[in-house]
């Protein structure tokens, strides 16, 4: 499947693209109007990113937005979220002024996907190409078996081995 | 940072990452087969396929059904539509929140060039 969406050109509004590159891997791609000086700032500066990141359609309030944008460093969102606040967190692994940056989502344990931005300067404006990527396939495998879900497999087997073997009787 | 792929999502990603399995279900699509009938389809060990249809059964995409000996597989109740839609709803909230960053953005770059032509005065 090679599944592509993209919003409708507008005369004023640049569009969104999200393309599912591979089994582990979602691009979504936005031109900006700005340099990328300043759009690498709205994502490293905390009290920058905290003005956009957190779209009205989730219906979560931001609390707190901490940004250490250095490689090594941290970022922690926590968002009022029932019945306790929800936190985003992980590390930056790479941050190159005005063109690269990729970090860490540390919130659901280790081996969680990374996140890389590039950000692209063509006449004042900003090609921002965001890449969520998962480390392994396995790890996506790994991923893939929510408790629940899980749950619901075990007894889906459970079901089926209780009809084999009352199928074979004898054996 | 915030991550929105739900898990059931990444299944299903992974399930349809694979030409055979993609095959097997369009070839599913047109009529319900055995797994002995797909294998043979496919050039395929009978071990090979069954991996394969486990998986997308995990993901939603068949269902097996046992009928005497032979085991029956049909589409199941996930179709691709649904992964489409998700992922439409996952471009609008991208689409949401870089309208925000545009206006970001477009503030302080007005706001830096009338700094420059006010230092240049």
């Amino acid at each position: 499947m090679n599944a592509r969406i993209e919003s409708k050109p507008g005369p004023v509004k640049n569009r969104t693209t999200v393309e599912r590159k591979s089994d582990r891997e979602v691009v979504v791609t936005r031109t900006i109007n700005g340099p990328a000086r300043i759009v690498f700032e709205a994502f490293t500066k905390a009290e920058l990113l905290e003005r956009w990141w957190v779209p009205k359609s989730l219906g979560m309030t931001l609390l707190s937005c901490e940004v250490d944008a250095r490689v090594g460093g941290k970022y922690r969102l926590v968002f009022d979220h029932s019945p306790e606040p929800a936190a985003f967190f992980g590390t930056y692994v790479e941050v190159k002024p005005y063109s690269r940056l990729a970090w860490t989502n540390d919130e659901g344990g280790e081996g969680g996907p990374v996140t890389t931005v590039t950000f692209e300067e063509k006449g004042g404006k900003t090609l921002v190409v965001l890449r969520e990527s998962h480390p392994s396939k396995e790890a996506l495998d790994a991923a893939g078996t929510g408790a629940v879900e899980a749950m619901g497999e075990t007894f889906d087997q459970l079901d089926e081995l209780l009809v084999a073997l009352g199928e074979s009787p004898g054996q | 940072m915030a991550q929105y792929l739900p898990t059931r999502l990444d299944t299903s990603f992974a399930a349809l990452s694979d030409a055979t399995r993609r095959g097997v279900l369009e070839q599913l699509g047109r009529a319900d087969a055995s797994i002995t009938d797909l294998a043979e389809k496919f050039h395929m060990t009978l071990t090979g396929m069954k991996k394969h249809v486990g998986v997308l059964e995990q993901a939603g995409f068949v269902a097996t059904k046992k009928i005497g000996r032979v085991r029956t597989c049909q589409l199941g109740p996930r179709r691709l539509e649904e992964e489409t839609a998700w992922l439409e709803r996952y471009r609008q909230r991208w689409d949401e929140r870089f309208d925000e960053l545009n206006k970001v953005v477009e503030e302080l770059t007005r706001k830096e060039k009338s700094d420059e032509r006010k230092n240049r005065k």
